[in-house]
């Protein structure tokens, strides 16, 4: 492999690169599906190849191949360089990278239990376990449960003598009943929905879910949905679930932080951002309890890696610091236009898509508000909710609305009647600056995100979100006609 | 290997051996190729220009009620023998599945001169770095802040499997996008979406975008609450994709989260919606995942849900045919409607807007999502030419708003048709729609976007 390293750098100099680089990698992923009692899906893929990017008269070009062969590298190489040059004709300024040193290194996703070594057996008894316990409860139309695991090996080395191995192990898992009469359809998921928890790390997070354990609540949760009543609409006092605050925090922190998007490169597509600029170290984000650290370092995350994609080290940077916005996640073309070096997070999908600006682990501080049981203890009257179900955001990151599959009224401190449909509404600044309180450490979660798409060709980011129950005063909730 | 991926003859070559290198049972092979090019630019200037190219093979091996799936890009004798091992590893230990499906059989050969144009597959960076000039061009000589894409790409897919399926198609697609911005919040965007990458008109998509980027500069605010609205072509292409996930598939109905009750009205008599995948006046993919030829499924007929698109395994369940929408599989997504059509009308924008008292001129819509299936609410935001109109004119642009809306509500209270339609590839999913633009009598708004200072 070192020699084909070589090549396609020695190859990028010859063709007049400034700079180049080249990801060698291989990704391998398994994925089952039970679903109503059979197993509906049993997949094992395999991908691998090399991209290279060149820096040709300060434009970037990008080309890759899934053939690992000398002829094929050079010729790929090459085809980056002209593609470099044809990017030239349009003008604009030189990219500048930053100072970053050139590392050499090797990072292993620390695990316990290989996910790979784990029998197909002993996947399908879990999954089967949980399926049958949501089957005994009568009214559900629809089961299905799931495990996915992942790994990638990937090479990283630059003209500036950069040279960065890494094996990231993924596990994750979940489980979805739902129950459909002639006007609803109603789904619970556990622990999270959109396919589950994510982590990485090895197959003992997977097991620690005790998916069986919480089939029949689940279960019985979406059918009692049915019938439950439309969530009423107003303004109240909101309690969030931890899974939603990652979602929320994805949405409304991770994405307008990118700086990518605030420089205007993702305009296009994805959008811009209203964290501009101008308001680094200026904007008051949220109230003062808000904490928001961008972490590539957390153990378990989902967005937790050794280097980036460009060969930096994972680091645990400050975002939001009582309340003030303070930093944005930056790549090395981004980084010195605000003065400063790549944080590391800007990765790639997979060798034939270019590292762009990515979350790593966008992770919300605990507070001090004890368990979720003792905030909804603290909270005369408002609306407690749950697990994701819709979500949707302008393209600047101010105007938010989600929905969750969940929700119940809290009267005198006490959880009481179930409420079907819950969505919340807002705006950015305002929304956080109403949070009074956030759970402690012992509710805390890093929730997985497998599934976020940005850029073109669309590229699926693998991103992490540590939050624990929070609650926000005076929220739009119950929006639309129903 | 497949010396060049996108040869028909070399291509059912690997398959035909794939398929005769497995050991007992059934078997299909899925093969999807593609070269791709893509120039993306922002600020004036190309930052990010890309190519890639890569095959793959997904190999699916059924034993009685068993079946497993590998897949992968090595397709060199090592690679081949390595996916088959692991797919009869993964067959030989899964549970039984006695509700699935057994394979196609052969059905009807695509025509091969759908969807291809030659130039496309050969276009170069030269090529899209000069569309990408003339974008930037027509964005610059209105002082506006310039991004887009263009992509060029040719695509091939081809099934074989035990059952005597052999079908390959293979397909061009360019696409120029551009959103546009300048002072007090100006926003323009703009889309064409072609087989052939000379149809399209580079110059004419900035201006287009430039245009609606101008009009739209310090926009003030109104009160959400229910407007009539005229929806231009992206917004109604948007909202059929949502349409697509939330209620053509036959799994939707079969699982009871769609609003399609087949032989019931679900929207108003003059709303006809079908898929067609041979249509050229789309961008056609004429088979599927599955190797079965599509057809054309009629889906909203005069308002009443005649029909859903079927894979393999919902049309066993519901005792009929595929109709040639699957995607890979198994899935637990069910069939997919890819190619929508919504008929025109007689109407035109310009009668629309003499039309409308006081409405609300939408451009497109951005970040649409499902917020209750059954009942096929959506909500988004308006983005890039929100406009309020009064007597018959255009007065002011306005800020973002949020909608949250029933679409069968929305779709039995359509006043006007357009009768040019126009051709709008999904953001994110790559569904196609071609549509008119639409005038309907109330349209929930329920929130507008926040102020520039934020908080
Ligand atoms: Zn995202």
């Amino acid at each position: 492999m070192n020699d084909l390293i070589q090549r396609a750098l020695d190859a990028a100099e010859r063709a007049g690169a400034a700079y180049a680089d080249i990801r060698i990698v291989e990704r391998e992923a398994e994925s089952l599906t039970v679903k109503n009692g059979a197993l509906e899906a049993a997949n094992s893929d395999h991908s691998e190849g090399f991209g290279v990017r060149v820096l040709v008269d300060g434009a970037w070009g990008f080309s890759a191949s899934a053939l690992l062969e000398p002829e094929e590298i050079e010729r790929v190489t090459r085809q980056a360089a002209a593609v470099a040059r044809a990017s030239g004709l349009a003008g604009g300024d030189p990219v500048v990278l930053d100072e970053t040193p050139p590392q050499v290194g090797r990072y292993v996703t620390p695990h316990q239990e290989d996910p790979f070594s784990v029998s197909l057996d002993e996947k399908l008894r879990l999954l089967f376990e949980a399926d049958a316990a949501m089957a005994r409860v009568d009214g559900i139309n629809v089961r299905q449960s799931s495990i996915e695991c992942g790994r990638e090996r990937k090479t990283f080395a630059s003209t500036q003598g950069a040279r960065v191995e890494q094996e990231i192990v993924e596990a994750g898992a979940g489980i979805d009943a739902t129950a459909v009469n002639a006007s609803e359809s109603q789904s619970r998921s556990y622990p999270n929905s959109s396919g589950g928890q994510v982590v990485t790390g090895g197959f003992e997070a997977v097991r620690a879910m005790d998916l069986a354990g919480h089939a029949e609540q689940i279960a019985e949760e979406a059918v009692a949905l049915l019938d439950a009543p439309q969530c009423p609409s107003g303004r109240m006092t909101l309690i969030i679930d931890a899974s939603q605050v990652g979602l929320q925090i994805h949405e409304s922190c991770g994405h307008p932080i990118e700086l990518d998007r605030v420089l205007g490169y993702e305009a296009s597509f994805a959008g811009t951002s209203f964290l501009t600029l101008d308001k680094l170290g200026a904007l008051q984000y949220g109230s003062e309890l808000v904490n928001i650290d961008a972490d590539a370092t957390a153990p378990g995350g989902l967005g937790t890696f050794g280097y980036d994609d460009e060969g930096v080290p994972a680091q645990n940077v400050p975002i939001v610091s009582a309340g003030r916005f303070v930093g944005y996640l930056t790549s090395r073309e981004t980084a010195p236009v605000i003065g400063r070096s790549s944080m590391g997070s800007s990765r790639a999908w997979s060798w034939d898509r270019i590292p762009l600006i990515r979350m790593t682990n966008i992770n919300l501080r605990p507070g001090d508000a004890g368990s979720l049981e003792d905030l909804v203890a603290d909270t005369r009257d408002g609306l407690l909710i749950s697990t994701n179900k819709s979500w949707s955001i302008d393209d600047r990151r101010l105007n938010f609305q989600f929905g969750t599959q969940i929700g119940w009224l809290i009267r005198n401190g006490k959880r009481t009647q179930m409420v079907r449909n819950p969505t919340y509404t807002g705006i950015t600044p305002q929304f956080w600056g109403s949070c009074d309180a956030i759970c402690g450490p012992d509710e805390y979660v890093i929730w997985g995100v497998p599934n976020c798409g940005k850029g073109e060709p669309i590229q699926t980011g693998h991103v992490g979100h540590g939050a624990a129950p929070a609650r926000f005063r005076d929220v739009q909730v119950g929006v639309g006609r129903w | 290997m497949v010396g060049e991926i996108h040869d028909h003859d070399a291509v059912q070559a690997l398959l035909q051996r794939v398929l005769g290198m497995v050991r007992g049972g059934q078997a299909e092979a899925l093969y999807t190729a593609r070269d791709r090019a893509l120039t993306r630019f922002a600020n004036s200037r190309i930052h990010q220009n890309v190519t890639d190219h890569d095959a793959s093979l997904r190999l699916r091996l059924i034993d009685g009620e068993r079946t497993g799936v590998a897949s992968t890009n090595r397709l060199d004798d090592d690679g081949l023998q390595r996916v088959i091992g692991q797919a009869a590893a993964i067959r030989d230990h899964a549970a039984p599945n006695p509700d699935q499906a057994a394979l196609p059989g052969r059905n009807g050969q695509p025509d091969p001169s759908l969807g291809y144009v030659a130039a496309t597959a050969k276009a170069d960076p030269e090529l899209r770095a000069a569309g990408a000039r003339s974008v930037i061009a027509a964005g610059e000589a209105a002082d506006l802040e310039v991004s887009g894409a263009f992509s060029t790409e040719t695509s091939t897919l081809a099934v074989a499997n035990t059952s005597g399926v052999a079908g390959a198609h293979t397909t061009t697609q360019a696409k120029l996008v551009t959103v546009m911005m300048g002072e007090g919040g100006a926003s323009g965007y703009a889309q064409s979406t072609r087989t052939d990458v000379g149809a399209i008109d580079a110059s004419g998509v900035g201006e287009d975008a430039a245009d609606k980027a101008l009009r739209s500069a310090d926009a003030g605010e109104l009160e959400p609450g229910e407007y009539d609205v005229i929806l231009e072509e992206y917004a109604v292409a948007t909202i059929l994709e949502y349409l697509s996930f939330d209620g053509f598939s036959a799994l939707a109905v079969q699982e009871g989260r769609s609003f399609m009750e087949l032989g019931e009205r679900v929207m108003g008599d003059n709303v006809t919606i079908w898929d067609d995948g041979n249509d050229p006046r789309g961008l056609p993919s004429t088979i599927d995942y599955e190797g079965v030829s599509k057809r054309r499924v009629d889906l909203v007929t005069d308002g009443v849900a005649t029909g859903v698109v079927h894979d393999a395994a919902t049309a066993r369940r519901a005792g009929t045919t595929s109709t040639g929408h699957a995607l890979p599989s198994p899935n637990t997504w069910g069939p997919i409607s890819w190619n929508l059509f919504m008929a025109p009308g007689s109407s035109s924008k310009d009668a629309m807007l003499a039309n409308t008292e006081r409405g609300i001129w939408v451009t497109r819509f951005h970040y649409v999502n499902i917020v209750h299936p059954k009942k096929a609410i959506l909500t988004g935001m308006t983005k890039d030419g929100t406009f309020l109109i009064e007597n018959g004119r255009i007065v002011r642009p306005l800020r973002n708003f949020r909608f949250t809306q029933s679409i069968p509500e929305a779709f039995s209270r359509i006043e006007a048709i357009s009768s040019q339609t126009r051709l709008v590839e999904a953001e994110y999913s790559g569904i196609t729609a071609r549509v008119p633009a639409l005038q309907i009598r109330g349209f929930n708004f329920t929130g507008v976007t926040g102020r520039e200072e934020g908080g």
